[in-house]
Protein backbone atom coordinates (compact mmCIF):
# COMPACT_ATOMS: atom_id res chain seq x y z
CA UNK A 1 0.00 0.00 0.00
CA UNK A 2 1.10 3.55 -0.59
CA UNK A 3 0.48 6.69 1.26
CA UNK A 4 0.10 9.42 -0.55
CA UNK A 5 0.74 12.54 1.25
CA UNK A 6 -0.41 15.80 -1.02
CA UNK A 7 2.24 18.10 -0.20
CA UNK A 8 1.33 21.28 -2.39
CA UNK A 9 -2.03 20.90 -0.76
CA UNK A 10 -0.92 20.48 2.72
CA UNK A 11 1.29 23.42 3.82
CA UNK A 12 -1.80 25.93 2.85
CA UNK A 13 -4.07 23.74 5.42
CA UNK A 14 -1.80 23.18 7.71
CA UNK A 15 -1.37 27.06 7.85
CA UNK A 16 -4.78 27.50 8.17
CA UNK A 17 -5.75 24.57 10.42
CA UNK A 18 -3.01 26.25 13.11
CA UNK A 19 -4.11 29.96 12.50
CA UNK A 20 -7.70 28.13 13.36
CA UNK A 21 -6.22 26.20 15.71
CA UNK A 22 -4.44 29.11 17.69
CA UNK A 23 -7.47 31.44 17.55
CA UNK A 24 -9.59 28.75 18.59
CA UNK A 25 -6.86 28.66 21.97
CA UNK A 26 -7.22 32.45 22.36
CA UNK A 27 -10.71 32.08 22.86
CA UNK A 28 -10.42 29.24 25.58
CA UNK A 29 -8.30 30.97 27.11
CA UNK A 30 -10.19 33.77 27.46
CA UNK A 31 -13.21 32.27 27.58
CA UNK A 32 -12.11 30.55 30.72
CA UNK A 33 -10.62 33.09 32.02
CA UNK A 34 -12.12 36.07 31.80
CA UNK A 35 -15.36 34.82 34.39
CA UNK A 36 -12.48 34.35 37.39
CA UNK A 37 -10.23 37.56 36.26
CA UNK A 38 -13.43 39.62 36.17
CA UNK A 39 -15.47 38.88 39.65
CA UNK A 40 -11.48 38.85 41.31
CA UNK A 41 -10.37 42.18 40.00
CA UNK A 42 -14.06 43.51 40.94
CA UNK A 43 -14.25 42.02 45.08
CA UNK A 44 -10.63 41.70 45.57
CA UNK A 45 -8.03 43.89 43.97
CA UNK A 46 -10.78 46.77 43.54
CA UNK A 47 -11.64 46.82 46.92
CA UNK A 48 -7.95 46.94 48.46
CA UNK A 49 -7.19 49.76 46.11
CA UNK A 50 -10.24 51.64 47.00
CA UNK A 51 -9.35 51.35 50.65
CA UNK A 52 -5.90 52.84 50.12
CA UNK A 53 -8.02 55.99 47.88
CA UNK A 54 -10.58 56.04 50.55
CA UNK A 55 -8.05 56.08 53.63
CA UNK A 56 -7.44 59.68 52.30
CA UNK A 57 -10.28 61.20 52.56
CA UNK A 58 -12.96 62.40 55.45
CA UNK A 59 -16.02 60.29 54.23
CA UNK A 60 -19.35 59.17 55.85
CA UNK A 61 -19.44 56.74 52.66
CA UNK A 62 -22.59 58.54 51.63
CA UNK A 63 -21.84 61.38 50.28
CA UNK A 64 -19.27 62.35 47.64
CA UNK A 65 -15.73 61.64 47.63
CA UNK A 66 -14.35 65.47 47.29
CA UNK A 67 -13.05 65.86 51.24
CA UNK A 68 -9.45 64.92 50.55
CA UNK A 69 -7.08 65.44 54.27
CA UNK A 70 -4.29 63.07 53.14
CA UNK A 71 -2.93 61.34 55.55
CA UNK A 72 -4.53 62.98 58.30
CA UNK A 73 -6.86 59.62 59.02
CA UNK A 74 -3.74 57.82 60.05
CA UNK A 75 -3.04 60.36 62.18
CA UNK A 76 -5.40 60.31 64.05
CA UNK A 77 -5.22 56.23 63.61
CA UNK A 78 -1.87 55.89 65.63
CA UNK A 79 -2.72 58.28 68.48
CA UNK A 80 -5.70 57.03 69.33
CA UNK A 81 -5.11 54.91 72.19
CA UNK A 82 -8.18 52.53 71.83
CA UNK A 83 -6.33 51.48 68.14
CA UNK A 84 -3.66 51.23 69.71
CA UNK A 85 -4.76 48.71 72.37
CA UNK A 86 -6.59 46.92 69.66
CA UNK A 87 -3.17 46.90 67.72
CA UNK A 88 -1.31 45.43 71.07
CA UNK A 89 -4.65 43.01 71.46
CA UNK A 90 -4.09 41.25 67.97
CA UNK A 91 0.00 40.82 68.97
CA UNK A 92 -0.91 39.38 72.65
CA UNK A 93 -3.62 36.81 70.64
CA UNK A 94 -0.16 35.72 67.93
CA UNK A 95 2.09 35.82 70.79
CA UNK A 96 -0.07 33.45 73.24
CA UNK A 97 -1.19 31.07 70.41
CA UNK A 98 2.41 31.00 69.65
CA UNK A 99 3.77 30.23 72.88
CA UNK A 100 0.61 28.03 74.04
CA UNK A 101 -1.34 26.73 71.15
CA UNK A 102 1.33 25.70 68.97
CA UNK A 103 3.42 24.26 71.65
CA UNK A 104 0.62 22.07 73.25
CA UNK A 105 -0.46 20.75 69.77
CA UNK A 106 2.52 19.75 69.12
CA UNK A 107 2.98 17.66 72.46
CA UNK A 108 -0.17 16.28 71.65
CA UNK A 109 0.85 15.21 68.29
CA UNK A 110 3.29 13.25 69.88
CA UNK A 111 1.94 12.17 72.61
CA UNK A 112 -0.79 10.72 69.51
CA UNK A 113 2.37 9.29 67.28
CA UNK A 114 2.55 6.75 70.09
CA UNK A 115 0.60 3.47 70.97
CA UNK A 116 -2.40 5.29 72.28
CA UNK A 117 -5.63 3.48 72.52
CA UNK A 118 -8.34 5.06 70.86
CA UNK A 119 -5.78 7.08 68.53
CA UNK A 120 -8.43 7.83 65.93
CA UNK A 121 -11.48 8.67 68.39
CA UNK A 122 -8.63 11.00 69.87
CA UNK A 123 -7.97 12.80 66.75
CA UNK A 124 -12.10 12.95 65.49
CA UNK A 125 -12.75 14.55 68.49
CA UNK A 126 -9.87 17.64 69.03
CA UNK A 127 -10.49 18.52 65.10
CA UNK A 128 -13.87 18.71 65.60
CA UNK A 129 -14.12 22.72 67.04
CA UNK A 130 -12.49 23.52 63.72
CA UNK A 131 -15.31 22.81 61.90
CA UNK A 132 -17.81 24.62 63.98
CA UNK A 133 -18.63 28.02 63.47
CA UNK A 134 -16.59 30.93 65.02
CA UNK A 135 -20.18 32.18 65.92
CA UNK A 136 -21.32 29.34 67.12
CA UNK A 137 -17.68 29.03 69.35
CA UNK A 138 -18.34 32.40 70.31
CA UNK A 139 -21.98 31.73 71.48
CA UNK A 140 -21.14 28.44 73.56
CA UNK A 141 -18.18 29.85 75.34
CA UNK A 142 -20.31 33.17 76.37
CA UNK A 143 -22.39 30.28 77.95
CA UNK A 144 -19.65 29.07 79.47
CA UNK A 145 -18.45 32.03 81.28
CA UNK A 146 -21.89 33.43 81.84
CA UNK A 147 -21.69 34.80 85.44
CA UNK A 148 -25.46 33.93 86.27
CA UNK A 149 -26.06 30.67 84.85
CA UNK A 150 -23.10 29.60 83.09
CA UNK A 151 -20.80 26.48 83.02
CA UNK A 152 -17.94 28.12 85.11
CA UNK A 153 -20.81 29.70 87.50
CA UNK A 154 -22.67 26.43 88.07
CA UNK A 155 -19.49 24.91 88.86
CA UNK A 156 -18.10 27.78 91.06
CA UNK A 157 -21.39 27.25 93.12
CA UNK A 158 -21.19 23.85 93.92
CA UNK A 159 -18.03 24.77 96.29
CA UNK A 160 -18.76 28.16 97.29
CA UNK A 161 -22.87 28.15 97.26
CA UNK A 162 -22.75 32.04 99.06
CA UNK A 163 -19.98 33.76 96.60
CA UNK A 164 -19.94 35.99 93.90
CA UNK A 165 -18.96 33.70 90.46
CA UNK A 166 -15.82 35.55 88.30
CA UNK A 167 -17.10 37.12 84.70
CA UNK A 168 -13.92 36.49 82.84
CA UNK A 169 -15.74 38.48 80.21
CA UNK A 170 -16.47 41.30 82.07
CA UNK A 171 -13.33 42.24 83.93
CA UNK A 172 -11.10 43.94 81.46
CA UNK A 173 -7.98 42.09 82.71
CA UNK A 174 -9.00 38.64 82.51
CA UNK A 175 -11.46 39.24 78.76
CA UNK A 176 -8.75 38.85 76.68
CA UNK A 177 -7.38 35.20 77.78
CA UNK A 178 -10.86 34.05 78.24
CA UNK A 179 -10.96 35.04 74.51
CA UNK A 180 -7.76 33.22 73.76
CA UNK A 181 -8.90 30.15 75.75
CA UNK A 182 -12.40 30.02 73.13
CA UNK A 183 -9.75 30.56 70.36
CA UNK A 184 -7.60 27.94 71.07
CA UNK A 185 -10.52 25.34 72.07
CA UNK A 186 -11.60 26.14 68.17
CA UNK A 187 -7.91 26.36 66.48
CA UNK A 188 -5.86 24.33 68.14
CA UNK A 189 -6.71 20.75 66.63
CA UNK A 190 -6.11 22.52 63.12
CA UNK A 191 -2.46 22.73 64.14
CA UNK A 192 -2.57 19.10 65.97
CA UNK A 193 -2.95 17.42 61.91
CA UNK A 194 -0.66 19.52 60.44
CA UNK A 195 1.82 18.51 63.40
CA UNK A 196 0.69 14.53 62.86
CA UNK A 197 0.80 14.41 58.97
CA UNK A 198 4.32 16.06 59.79
CA UNK A 199 4.96 13.61 62.00
CA UNK A 200 4.21 10.47 59.67
CA UNK A 201 6.37 12.05 57.22
CA UNK A 202 9.29 11.13 59.36
CA UNK A 203 10.86 7.98 58.54
CA UNK A 204 10.52 5.32 61.34
CA UNK A 205 14.50 4.16 60.87
CA UNK A 206 15.77 7.49 61.60
CA UNK A 207 14.27 6.98 65.52
CA UNK A 208 15.07 3.24 65.52
CA UNK A 209 18.68 4.35 64.95
CA UNK A 210 18.44 7.04 68.02
CA UNK A 211 17.01 4.43 70.01
CA UNK A 212 19.77 1.91 69.18
CA UNK A 213 22.24 4.36 70.13
CA UNK A 214 20.75 4.71 73.43
CA UNK A 215 18.90 7.82 72.86
CA UNK A 216 15.73 8.33 75.12
CA UNK A 217 12.45 9.95 74.44
CA UNK A 218 12.69 13.56 75.11
CA UNK A 219 16.11 13.00 73.33
CA UNK A 220 14.86 11.61 70.25
CA UNK A 221 11.86 14.48 70.63
CA UNK A 222 14.63 17.51 70.92
CA UNK A 223 16.76 16.09 68.36
CA UNK A 224 15.30 14.01 65.63
CA UNK A 225 11.98 14.62 65.60
CA UNK A 226 11.22 18.24 66.36
CA UNK A 227 14.08 19.68 63.49
CA UNK A 228 12.61 17.49 60.67
CA UNK A 229 8.95 18.90 61.73
CA UNK A 230 10.43 22.28 61.48
CA UNK A 231 8.53 23.04 58.28
CA UNK A 232 5.40 22.04 59.43
CA UNK A 233 6.47 24.60 62.34
CA UNK A 234 7.42 27.12 60.66
CA UNK A 235 4.01 26.86 58.54
CA UNK A 236 1.50 26.29 61.57
CA UNK A 237 3.01 29.42 63.16
CA UNK A 238 2.72 31.85 59.59
CA UNK A 239 -0.78 30.44 59.75
CA UNK A 240 -1.78 30.84 63.29
CA UNK A 241 0.05 34.45 63.48
CA UNK A 242 -1.22 35.69 60.11
CA UNK A 243 -4.97 34.23 61.52
CA UNK A 244 -4.45 36.17 64.73
CA UNK A 245 -4.06 39.46 63.19
CA UNK A 246 -7.52 39.53 61.25
CA UNK A 247 -10.16 37.59 64.30
CA UNK A 248 -12.98 39.25 63.99
CA UNK A 249 -15.62 36.62 64.13
CA UNK A 250 -14.88 35.23 67.78
CA UNK A 251 -14.39 38.55 69.61
CA UNK A 252 -17.32 40.34 67.85
CA UNK A 253 -19.74 38.11 68.68
CA UNK A 254 -18.62 37.49 72.59
CA UNK A 255 -17.85 40.77 74.21
CA UNK A 256 -18.15 43.24 70.95
CA UNK A 257 -14.78 44.65 72.03
CA UNK A 258 -15.43 45.14 75.74
CA UNK A 259 -15.60 45.99 78.71
CA UNK A 260 -13.92 49.49 77.78
CA UNK A 261 -11.92 48.31 74.54
CA UNK A 262 -9.58 45.67 76.47
CA UNK A 263 -11.06 43.26 73.92
CA UNK A 264 -10.79 45.18 70.78
CA UNK A 265 -8.70 44.35 67.98
CA UNK A 266 -8.09 45.80 64.28
CA UNK A 267 -10.70 43.84 62.80
CA UNK A 268 -13.88 45.18 65.70
CA UNK A 269 -12.11 48.50 65.91
CA UNK A 270 -12.28 49.06 61.75
CA UNK A 271 -16.53 48.13 62.11
CA UNK A 272 -17.43 50.00 65.60
CA UNK A 273 -15.08 53.17 64.32
CA UNK A 274 -15.35 53.31 60.96
CA UNK A 275 -18.54 51.24 59.64
CA UNK A 276 -21.16 51.71 62.87
CA UNK A 277 -19.85 55.66 62.95
CA UNK A 278 -20.21 56.57 59.37
CA UNK A 279 -16.15 57.09 58.97
CA UNK A 280 -15.89 55.58 55.47
CA UNK A 281 -12.77 56.68 55.28
CA UNK A 282 -11.11 56.23 58.79
CA UNK A 283 -12.16 52.32 58.75
CA UNK A 284 -10.59 52.17 55.47
CA UNK A 285 -7.08 53.65 56.62
CA UNK A 286 -8.01 50.61 59.85
CA UNK A 287 -7.78 48.01 56.68
CA UNK A 288 -4.93 49.76 54.89
CA UNK A 289 -2.73 48.90 58.22
CA UNK A 290 -4.17 45.33 58.43
CA UNK A 291 -3.39 44.85 54.95
CA UNK A 292 0.08 46.83 55.15
CA UNK A 293 1.22 44.45 58.45
CA UNK A 294 -0.39 41.21 57.02
CA UNK A 295 1.28 41.87 53.39
CA UNK A 296 4.90 43.01 55.67
CA UNK A 297 4.44 40.07 57.75
CA UNK A 298 4.02 37.51 54.88
CA UNK A 299 6.65 38.60 52.75
CA UNK A 300 9.09 38.82 55.48
CA UNK A 301 8.62 35.35 56.66
CA UNK A 302 8.12 33.64 53.52
CA UNK A 303 11.91 35.05 52.63
CA UNK A 304 13.18 35.17 55.75
CA UNK A 305 11.56 32.11 57.53
CA UNK A 306 10.12 29.47 55.10
CA UNK A 307 12.40 30.25 52.49
CA UNK A 308 13.91 26.77 52.82
CA UNK A 309 10.70 24.87 52.79
CA UNK A 310 9.33 26.79 49.80
CA UNK A 311 12.55 26.23 47.72
CA UNK A 312 11.92 22.32 47.83
CA UNK A 313 8.30 20.60 47.51
CA UNK A 314 5.59 21.85 49.11
CA UNK A 315 5.59 22.40 52.90
CA UNK A 316 4.31 18.99 53.51
CA UNK B 1 7.09 -3.42 57.90
CA UNK B 2 6.22 -1.14 61.02
CA UNK B 3 8.24 -2.93 63.59
CA UNK B 4 8.84 0.10 65.60
CA UNK B 5 5.29 0.61 66.37
CA UNK B 6 4.68 -2.64 67.56
CA UNK B 7 7.02 -2.60 69.61
CA UNK B 8 6.17 0.38 71.75
CA UNK B 9 4.50 0.24 74.53
CA UNK B 10 0.81 1.24 75.28
CA UNK B 11 1.58 4.63 76.32
CA UNK B 12 -0.80 4.96 79.34
CA UNK B 13 0.16 8.86 80.21
CA UNK B 14 -0.27 9.63 76.99
CA UNK B 15 -3.73 8.16 77.05
CA UNK B 16 -4.79 9.74 80.56
CA UNK B 17 -3.57 13.73 78.84
CA UNK B 18 -5.64 12.64 75.60
CA UNK B 19 -8.97 11.95 78.13
CA UNK B 20 -8.60 15.39 79.75
CA UNK B 21 -7.93 17.21 76.51
CA UNK B 22 -11.26 15.26 74.84
CA UNK B 23 -13.43 16.06 78.16
CA UNK B 24 -12.07 19.73 77.43
CA UNK B 25 -13.64 19.64 73.70
CA UNK B 26 -16.22 17.65 74.52
CA UNK B 27 -17.79 18.84 78.08
CA UNK B 28 -18.24 22.19 76.62
CA UNK B 29 -20.17 20.70 73.25
CA UNK B 30 -22.70 18.53 75.62
CA UNK B 31 -23.50 20.99 77.92
CA UNK B 32 -24.59 23.17 75.59
CA UNK B 33 -26.61 20.15 73.81
CA UNK B 34 -28.49 19.31 77.30
CA UNK B 35 -28.60 22.82 78.00
CA UNK B 36 -30.93 22.80 75.53
CA UNK B 37 -32.87 20.13 77.19
CA UNK B 38 -33.19 22.00 80.52
CA UNK B 39 -35.28 24.70 81.58
CA UNK B 40 -33.67 27.79 82.77
CA UNK B 41 -34.20 27.05 86.44
CA UNK B 42 -31.93 23.90 86.06
CA UNK B 43 -29.15 25.98 84.09
CA UNK B 44 -29.19 28.14 87.48
CA UNK B 45 -28.66 25.20 89.94
CA UNK B 46 -27.18 22.51 88.41
CA UNK B 47 -25.35 23.28 84.46
CA UNK B 48 -23.46 20.07 84.84
CA UNK B 49 -25.77 17.26 85.81
CA UNK B 50 -27.60 15.07 83.45
CA UNK B 51 -31.30 16.61 83.07
CA UNK B 52 -34.01 14.47 85.29
CA UNK B 53 -36.24 15.52 82.58
CA UNK B 54 -35.78 16.02 78.89
CA UNK B 55 -37.16 19.34 77.80
CA UNK B 56 -37.84 19.26 74.03
CA UNK B 57 -39.79 22.12 74.20
CA UNK B 58 -36.61 24.54 74.13
CA UNK B 59 -35.78 22.71 70.84
CA UNK B 60 -39.45 22.97 69.75
CA UNK B 61 -39.39 26.44 69.93
CA UNK B 62 -36.54 27.14 67.33
CA UNK B 63 -37.97 24.42 65.16
CA UNK B 64 -41.74 25.71 64.73
CA UNK B 65 -42.25 26.98 61.42
CA UNK B 66 -42.49 30.95 62.07
CA UNK B 67 -39.36 30.57 63.73
CA UNK B 68 -36.38 32.06 62.12
CA UNK B 69 -34.21 29.23 61.83
CA UNK B 70 -36.05 27.83 59.31
CA UNK B 71 -35.33 30.45 56.54
CA UNK B 72 -32.01 31.29 58.05
CA UNK B 73 -31.15 27.67 57.05
CA UNK B 74 -32.40 28.06 53.69
CA UNK B 75 -30.48 31.28 53.25
CA UNK B 76 -27.59 29.51 54.18
CA UNK B 77 -27.92 26.70 52.54
CA UNK B 78 -28.84 29.18 49.07
CA UNK B 79 -25.73 30.52 49.79
CA UNK B 80 -23.65 27.88 50.10
CA UNK B 81 -24.54 26.08 46.97
CA UNK B 82 -24.20 29.37 45.18
CA UNK B 83 -20.76 29.91 46.47
CA UNK B 84 -19.31 26.41 45.76
CA UNK B 85 -21.09 25.84 42.33
CA UNK B 86 -20.01 29.21 40.77
CA UNK B 87 -16.47 28.96 42.26
CA UNK B 88 -15.53 25.27 40.90
CA UNK B 89 -18.02 26.31 37.27
CA UNK B 90 -15.69 29.50 36.84
CA UNK B 91 -12.11 28.57 38.92
CA UNK B 92 -11.48 24.86 37.69
CA UNK B 93 -11.55 26.69 33.63
CA UNK B 94 -8.99 29.54 34.53
CA UNK B 95 -6.98 26.41 36.63
CA UNK B 96 -6.88 24.74 33.48
CA UNK B 97 -5.34 27.22 31.13
CA UNK B 98 -3.42 28.54 33.96
CA UNK B 99 -2.10 24.96 34.04
CA UNK B 100 -2.15 23.60 30.53
CA UNK B 101 -1.65 26.60 27.84
CA UNK B 102 1.58 28.35 27.55
CA UNK B 103 0.59 31.87 26.67
CA UNK B 104 2.63 35.17 27.39
CA UNK B 105 1.65 36.71 30.85
CA UNK B 106 0.31 33.31 32.09
CA UNK B 107 2.63 33.41 35.18
CA UNK B 108 1.30 37.26 35.89
CA UNK B 109 -2.12 36.49 35.67
CA UNK B 110 -1.31 33.47 37.96
CA UNK B 111 0.70 35.58 40.86
CA UNK B 112 -2.24 38.20 40.22
CA UNK B 113 -4.29 35.18 41.81
CA UNK B 114 -1.37 34.09 44.47
CA UNK B 115 -1.63 37.38 45.60
CA UNK B 116 -4.78 37.11 46.98
CA UNK B 117 -3.11 35.11 49.58
CA UNK B 118 -1.40 37.22 51.62
CA UNK B 119 -4.20 39.43 52.78
CA UNK B 120 -7.31 38.08 54.56
CA UNK B 121 -10.99 40.08 53.10
CA UNK B 122 -11.10 41.53 56.54
CA UNK B 123 -8.82 44.59 55.46
CA UNK B 124 -11.34 45.26 52.23
CA UNK B 125 -14.48 44.88 53.70
CA UNK B 126 -15.59 48.18 53.87
CA UNK B 127 -14.51 49.24 50.26
CA UNK B 128 -16.34 46.01 49.41
CA UNK B 129 -19.04 47.24 50.72
CA UNK B 130 -19.65 50.12 48.86
CA UNK B 131 -18.94 47.87 45.94
CA UNK B 132 -21.97 45.93 46.61
CA UNK B 133 -24.37 48.57 47.87
CA UNK B 134 -23.54 50.44 44.36
CA UNK B 135 -24.34 47.24 42.90
CA UNK B 136 -27.37 47.34 44.78
CA UNK B 137 -26.70 43.20 46.06
CA UNK B 138 -27.24 44.90 49.89
CA UNK B 139 -29.59 42.47 51.30
CA UNK B 140 -29.50 40.26 47.86
CA UNK B 141 -28.12 36.83 48.97
CA UNK B 142 -25.89 37.54 45.67
CA UNK B 143 -23.92 40.33 47.52
CA UNK B 144 -22.35 37.43 49.60
CA UNK B 145 -22.34 35.20 47.16
CA UNK B 146 -19.95 36.79 44.62
CA UNK B 147 -17.72 38.51 47.03
CA UNK B 148 -17.07 34.82 48.49
CA UNK B 149 -16.39 32.99 45.35
CA UNK B 150 -14.10 35.84 44.42
CA UNK B 151 -11.94 35.42 48.05
CA UNK B 152 -12.05 31.55 47.15
CA UNK B 153 -9.86 32.08 43.72
CA UNK B 154 -6.45 32.30 45.21
CA UNK B 155 -6.72 28.83 47.31
CA UNK B 156 -8.82 27.24 44.71
CA UNK B 157 -6.79 28.40 41.45
CA UNK B 158 -3.71 27.34 43.14
CA UNK B 159 -4.71 23.82 44.75
CA UNK B 160 -6.17 22.59 41.23
CA UNK B 161 -3.64 24.45 38.67
CA UNK B 162 -1.00 22.01 40.92
CA UNK B 163 -3.13 18.91 40.53
CA UNK B 164 -3.80 19.59 36.72
CA UNK B 165 -0.04 20.22 36.19
CA UNK B 166 0.49 16.79 37.64
CA UNK B 167 -1.24 15.36 34.53
CA UNK B 168 1.00 13.58 32.51
CA UNK B 169 0.89 15.50 28.86
CA UNK B 170 0.79 12.52 27.38
CA UNK B 171 -2.78 12.10 28.26
CA UNK B 172 -3.31 15.46 27.14
CA UNK B 173 -1.52 13.78 22.90
CA UNK B 174 -3.33 10.82 23.34
CA UNK B 175 -6.79 12.27 23.70
CA UNK B 176 -5.85 14.85 21.16
CA UNK B 177 -4.98 12.04 18.86
CA UNK B 178 -7.97 10.15 19.15
CA UNK B 179 -10.10 13.15 18.01
CA UNK B 180 -10.98 15.16 21.26
CA UNK B 181 -10.95 18.88 21.33
CA UNK B 182 -9.34 20.87 24.14
CA UNK B 183 -12.55 21.38 25.79
CA UNK B 184 -13.59 17.66 25.84
CA UNK B 185 -10.08 16.86 27.10
CA UNK B 186 -10.77 19.06 30.16
CA UNK B 187 -14.44 17.79 31.00
CA UNK B 188 -14.46 14.58 30.30
CA UNK B 189 -10.98 13.55 31.35
CA UNK B 190 -9.30 16.28 33.00
CA UNK B 191 -12.14 16.88 35.47
CA UNK B 192 -12.91 13.32 36.10
CA UNK B 193 -9.53 12.45 37.51
CA UNK B 194 -8.91 15.80 39.26
CA UNK B 195 -11.67 14.25 41.47
CA UNK B 196 -9.92 14.47 45.02
CA UNK B 197 -8.58 17.92 44.07
CA UNK B 198 -11.90 19.05 43.68
CA UNK B 199 -13.35 17.20 46.37
CA UNK B 200 -10.94 19.49 48.48
CA UNK B 201 -11.37 22.60 47.34
CA UNK B 202 -15.17 22.35 47.69
CA UNK B 203 -14.89 21.16 50.98
CA UNK B 204 -12.73 24.62 51.95
CA UNK B 205 -15.45 26.70 50.01
CA UNK B 206 -18.26 24.70 51.92
CA UNK B 207 -17.04 24.98 55.38
CA UNK B 208 -15.98 28.88 54.34
CA UNK B 209 -19.03 29.87 53.64
CA UNK B 210 -21.16 28.06 55.98
CA UNK B 211 -19.61 29.97 58.65
CA UNK B 212 -18.77 32.80 57.14
CA UNK B 213 -20.24 35.79 59.36
CA UNK B 214 -18.40 39.55 58.75
CA UNK B 215 -19.51 39.72 54.59
CA UNK B 216 -23.50 38.44 55.66
CA UNK B 217 -23.67 40.48 58.45
CA UNK B 218 -22.48 44.10 56.59
CA UNK B 219 -24.77 42.66 53.65
CA UNK B 220 -27.77 41.52 55.14
CA UNK B 221 -28.99 43.45 57.27
CA UNK B 222 -33.01 41.85 56.34
CA UNK B 223 -34.11 39.33 59.01
CA UNK B 224 -35.66 37.45 55.93
CA UNK B 225 -31.78 37.14 54.59
CA UNK B 226 -29.91 36.45 57.59
CA UNK B 227 -27.63 33.19 57.44
CA UNK B 228 -27.37 30.61 60.53
CA UNK B 229 -24.19 32.40 61.96
CA UNK B 230 -26.17 35.51 61.86
CA UNK B 231 -29.35 34.40 63.24
CA UNK B 232 -28.25 32.53 66.05
CA UNK B 233 -26.24 35.98 67.32
CA UNK B 234 -29.14 37.90 66.73
CA UNK B 235 -31.48 35.90 68.57
CA UNK B 236 -28.54 35.05 71.39
CA UNK B 237 -29.00 39.38 71.73
CA UNK B 238 -32.69 39.73 71.94
CA UNK B 239 -33.55 36.79 74.22
CA UNK B 240 -30.37 37.53 76.23
CA UNK B 241 -31.51 35.82 79.69
CA UNK B 242 -33.20 32.73 78.45
CA UNK B 243 -30.27 30.51 77.76
CA UNK B 244 -32.41 27.22 77.65
CA UNK B 245 -33.22 28.35 74.23
CA UNK B 246 -30.44 30.28 73.06
CA UNK B 247 -28.34 26.66 73.87
CA UNK B 248 -31.11 24.78 71.99
CA UNK B 249 -31.16 27.28 68.92
CA UNK B 250 -26.75 27.00 68.98
CA UNK B 251 -27.10 23.31 68.76
CA UNK B 252 -29.51 23.08 66.00
CA UNK B 253 -27.14 25.32 64.04
CA UNK B 254 -24.22 22.80 64.86
CA UNK B 255 -25.78 19.92 63.76
CA UNK B 256 -25.15 20.28 59.94
CA UNK B 257 -21.51 20.65 60.32
CA UNK B 258 -20.96 17.95 62.95
CA UNK B 259 -22.97 15.55 61.61
CA UNK B 260 -21.15 15.91 57.89
CA UNK B 261 -18.00 16.25 59.98
CA UNK B 262 -18.53 12.46 61.34
CA UNK B 263 -20.10 11.18 58.03
CA UNK B 264 -16.97 12.63 56.35
CA UNK B 265 -13.93 12.96 58.21
CA UNK B 266 -10.89 12.00 56.38
CA UNK B 267 -11.97 14.19 53.73
CA UNK B 268 -13.39 17.40 55.03
CA UNK B 269 -9.62 17.03 57.26
CA UNK B 270 -7.84 16.29 54.33
CA UNK B 271 -9.68 19.36 52.72
CA UNK B 272 -9.22 21.55 55.11
CA UNK B 273 -5.28 21.34 55.79
CA UNK B 274 -4.73 21.53 51.77
CA UNK B 275 -5.84 25.00 51.75
CA UNK B 276 -3.09 25.38 54.41
CA UNK B 277 -0.47 23.33 53.31
CA UNK B 278 -0.94 24.46 49.42
CA UNK B 279 -1.55 27.87 50.47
Amino acid sequence: MRLTIPVAASNQSILAIRLRRRAGTALTITLFLLPSLVLYVAFVLLPVVQAAHYSLFKWNGLGSLDDYIGLKNYQTLFHDPIFLQALKNNFIIALLSLVLQLPAAIVLALLLNRRVPGRTFFRTVFFLPYVLAPVVTALIWSFIYNPSNGLIAGLFRQFNPQGIPPAFLANQHTVLYAIFAAITWQFFGFHLVLYMAGLQNIPDELVDAARVDGANSWQVARYITLPLLGSTIRLSAFLSILGSLQYFDLIYVMTNGGPVNASEVMATYQIHYGLREFRLGYGSAVGVVMFGLCFLFALLYQRLIMRQDLTGQSAL
Amino acid sequence: MRISVNRQRLSLPAFAVCCVVASIVLIPLLATVLGGLRTNGELLIAPFSIPKALHWENYGKILELDSPFWPALLNSVLILVGTVGLLLVTASPAAFVLARISFPGREVIFNIFLFGLLFPATVAVLPLYITIRQLGLLDNLWGVILPQIAFGFPTTILILRNFFRAIPQELEDAAIVDGASRLIFFLRILLPLARPAIAAVSILATVGSWNSFLLPLLVLTDQSKWTLPLAVTQFQQQFSTDWASILAFITLAMIPAVFAYLLAERQIVAGLTAGAVKG
